[in-house]
This record gives structure tokens, sequence and C-alpha cells, in this order.
């Protein structure tokens, strides 16, 4: 089956959405992004969803789903690349993303990514025990 | 009114809501909506399409140019033979789902159109109407 491919930059992973994403390889995203952030420790997840031309509520759904999921596993999740027509779509569905952090481009949401993962670093003394 | 163009197609599977995604795109393009019109029609065909699969068992999809005077719009009709909806008002509602959704396909795409109508009887199916004028 089509799979959406996983990149790993140091401590985050990189997904980059540049399909028409069909139900099942939203599912199948949503899986295989759980098991590599347990897999690779990961502390970071960004999506770059700049080539995806309609979020509906089942994709948002998979996307809140992925951000909690890897919370739980101790990585923090960033949406990047949200293009205007898609943000004023979603708000108009009634869908407003509540747990997604959301930047505006690659480079902001690297940014946010490296400032929480290094803040929680420092408050809970040096990090995450090395494996 | 006029119907200057129609199209049937049929949607039974979680793939075929990717194609109907992919030809309301089309359609919305050569009748000239904006790239956001174009997002808001697209999105609420697509839930539409996933409401017809997953409650309804599949169905019928009709697309139709539309003329009316010097406007033109866009009408998806989504029609299954599935068991219906009991309570349409409750349906409306934000929030309410009987399956593991997020209850915003109804709702929501009515928001995102210009009209929305709804015909439904419990054992026959369920037939939605939605147009985009522009």
């Amino acid at each position: 089956m089509e799979r959406i491919p996983i990149l790993q930059m140091g401590e985050f992973l990189l997904v980059t959405i540049q399909v028409d994403m069909h139900d099942r390889l939203a599912m199948a995203l949503q899986d295989d992004l759980t098991n590599r952030i347990s897999k690779t420790s990961a502390r970071g997840v960004l999506i770059d969803i700049s080539s995806l031309e309609i979020v509906d509520s089942f994709i948002g759904r998979i996307l809140g789903t992925i951000a909690t999921m890897s919370q739980i596993l101790d990585a923090q999740t960033v949406v990047v690349g949200m293009q205007p027509a898609v943000a004023i779509t979603l708000v108009e569905l009634g869908l407003s993303l509540p747990k997604i952090r959301t930047a505006l481009n690659v480079e902001k949401g690297m940014e946010l990514l490296r400032a929480s993962v290094g803040r929680r670093s420092k408050e809970s003394g040096n990090g995450r025990a090395k494996r | 009114m006029a119907v200057q163009k129609d199209e049937v197609m049929s949607v039974t599977s979680s793939a075929d809501i990717v194609l109907v995604r992919q030809i309301v795109r089309k359609w919305s393009v050569e009748l000239g909506f904006s790239l956001i019109d174009q997002t808001k029609i697209v999105t609420a065909a697509s839930e539409l399409a996933r409401n017809m699969v997953d409650y309804g068992g599949g169905g019928k999809l009709r697309l139709e140019a539309l003329s009316e005077g010097i406007r033109r719009g866009l009408r998806l009709t989504f029609e299954d033979t599935g068991p219906g909806i009991p309570d349409i008002d409750l349906a409306l509602k934000d929030g309410y789902t009987t399956g593991n959704g997020l209850g915003l396909g109804l709702s929501g795409s009515k928001r995102l159109m210009n009209e929305f109508e709804i015909y439904s009887r419990v054992g026959e199916g369920t037939r939605i109407a939605i147009t985009k004028w522009r």
C-alpha cells in the first residue's frame, strides 16, 4: 500500500503530505508516525500540509489524533503551511483544531519545535534519559 | 433556473471520496469560482460523500451546472438508499454523530454552501442537495 514518507532529522520527524490523502492513507500515517516516535524517541513532529488543497473533518480529526498521540509519547507536533483558503474553510466548517499547534511555514515550525523541546529539557533538568 | 450540464457518478468506497473531490474541484474551476469558494465546495462535497459511504452504504452524486439570469451555480446532490436519518434536526446539530466522526459533516457543509436541502426517510434513504452561487 501507498505510504507517506517520514523523514528523521535529529530528534525531529518530518512529514510532507504531497498527495490528496484518502482515508486509509491518513490512518496509515497516524499508525506509522506513532510507531516511529516510539522507535526513534523523537521529541517533535513537523507536518507540512502546504500541498493539501482541502482539510475536511476527517483529515482534521487525524491531525488532532496524531498531535494527542505524540504528546502522550512525549513529542510535540506542529502543523505548518496551511493554505489561507483551507484555514477559512476549516473555521466555517466548525473545526478549529484546538489541540494542534501551527506555524506559517517549515522554518517557523522548526523554530517552534526547537524552542519547546529546549524549554522542556531545561525544566526537567537535562531532558529525557538517554536510551 | 436552467441546468447547463450534468453528470452522475457512483460513490461507494472511501477511494471514491478522493475522486469526488477531484471532479468537484474541476467543475468549480470551470464555473469560475474563487479559490476560497472552490475550497469550501470541495470540502462540503468531501464531508457529504464520506457520510454517504459511512452511513448510507454508498450512493450517487449528481453534479449540475446551473444558470439563473446572470448568476451561475453548482448544485451537488448526494443520494443513497441507506437506512435514512430518523431525526434530521438532531443530525444537523454541531457535534452530533452516530459514528466515530466529529459530527460536523452535515452542519459544516450547510455553513459552507448557499443552499442546503435534505430529504430523508427511514428505511428508504437520504438525499442532500447543496448549491453554491457566484
